[in-house]
């Protein structure tokens, strides 16, 4: 096994490019090495002006996404020796403005996440007295591979109805709207029905299922929103059938 | 309360419905007649008990069903193929007219087939 192996990088310094180019380096080829160790060891030893995020190292914090070989990884869970002998081309994540280098912006996605209310609803509390809120084996698994989501953005990167259309709620949020609209202690559904069933929302995914395909934590995006598709049309209908009744 | 109303909700419950009764039914259909009786795998039914069956009111509608849900499955997907696939998402009025349009005069002309028999 050869040595080293080339990293082709993105880079975009703004003020100095008007569009990203690629800057290679040589970095070890070790078998423990993730691409995110062979950024590290290019900003400790080669060139301490790149700029990329990253914070657990375990894929647990999400923020280490970027575009390897095209498609949306985890830096810190791709291994060099995948790509073996190279080169890796390493971009930022697609669809999200650039700020510098592999760094995007997510203002966009942090903006919508809060509308569809991603935080346990309730009507009216239960005194602490009374204890937790119980739920059986069940209940937690109707949610529970939804609850996985660390908001990496790897399938927003993935997605080419967000890469058309900005405004579409996309795949995180509407799955982690449907973690809480499926959890037994939520009561938030009809307030997260409005932003879901939107023409920005549900209605925007044509269901090509990258996001699930790309997603680094087993969760389903795709399958969250035609699950919720069928959930809005269901409510839509009977709306039309039943106008003065509430939801 | 959102209250914009969209016909989204109505156009998707066709879309999927057609892309269901057209999964679980043409292909028997396509078999039996396209491959299955013409080489004689299967003895074809007589042309007066498959008129027969035709006539009958409940096949009628079940074949209307097929026709018209398989047409509003065809509209719903090729609209968005024009939208995101070609991206002419700028010409959505006339692409929904001849997408949605297209499925009702099918659907008509389906249902004419079926009862002038």
């Amino acid at each position: 096994m050869a040595d080293e192996i080339t990293l082709e990088v993105a880079r975009f310094r703004p003020g100095e490019d008007t569009e990203p180019v690629l800057q290679s380096y040589q970095v070890p080829l070790r078998e423990q090495w993730a691409v995110l160790d062979g950024l590290s060891y290019i900003k400790d030893h080669l060139d301490g002006t790149l700029s990329f995020r990253w914070s657990c190292r375990m894929g647990i914090c999400g923020s280490c996404g970027m575009t390897v070989n095209g498609d949306p990884q985890l830096s810190c869970a791709t291994f060099l020796t995948d790509y073996a002998p190279g080169p890796i081309r390493i971009e930022p994540l697609h669809n999200f403005p650039v700020i510098r280098d592999l760094v995007v912006d997510i203002g966009d996605f942090m903006d919508k996440l809060p509308t569809v209310k991603p935080w346990l609803v309730r009507d009216v509390h239960s005194p602490l007295e009374e204890g937790e809120y119980l739920q059986t084996p069940e209940e937690l698994e109707d949610y529970q591979q939804y609850s996985m989501c660390i908001n990496c953005m790897l399938c927003y990167s993935a997605c080419p109805v967000y890469a058309l259309d900005q405004d579409f709620v996309g795949p995180a949020a509407i799955a982690l709207a449907q973690r809480y609209n499926l959890d037994s202690r939520d009561e938030g559904a009809d307030e997260r029905l409005a932003v879901l069933s939107s023409p920005e929302g549900i209605w925007s995914c044509t269901f090509v299922g990258e996001c699930s395909a790309a997603c680094p934590k087993g969760v389903d995006p795709a399958g969250a929103i035609q699950r919720y598709k069928l959930t809005a049309a269901t409510q839509a209908i009977k709306g039309l059938l039943m106008p003065r009744s509430r939801r | 309360m959102n209250h914009r109303r969209s016909p989204e909700p109505l156009l998707w419950m066709l879309f999927s419905s057609g892309g269901m009764v057209a999964a679980l039914m043409l292909p028997i259909l396509l078999f039996l007649f396209g491959v299955a009786f013409p080489l004689d795998w299967l003895t074809p039914p007589t042309h007066a008990h498959l008129f027969a069956v035709l006539r009958n009111p409940l096949t009628r509608l079940v074949l209307f069903g097929l026709s018209a849900l398989a047409l509003f499955h065809w509209a719903h997907r090729f609209r968005y193929t024009l939208y995101d696939g070609l991206q002419l998402k700028r010409y959505a009025v006339p692409i929904v007219v001849f997408c949605y349009g297209g499925a009702v005069v099918g659907s008509v002309i389906a249902a004419a087939l079926l009862l002038t028999l």
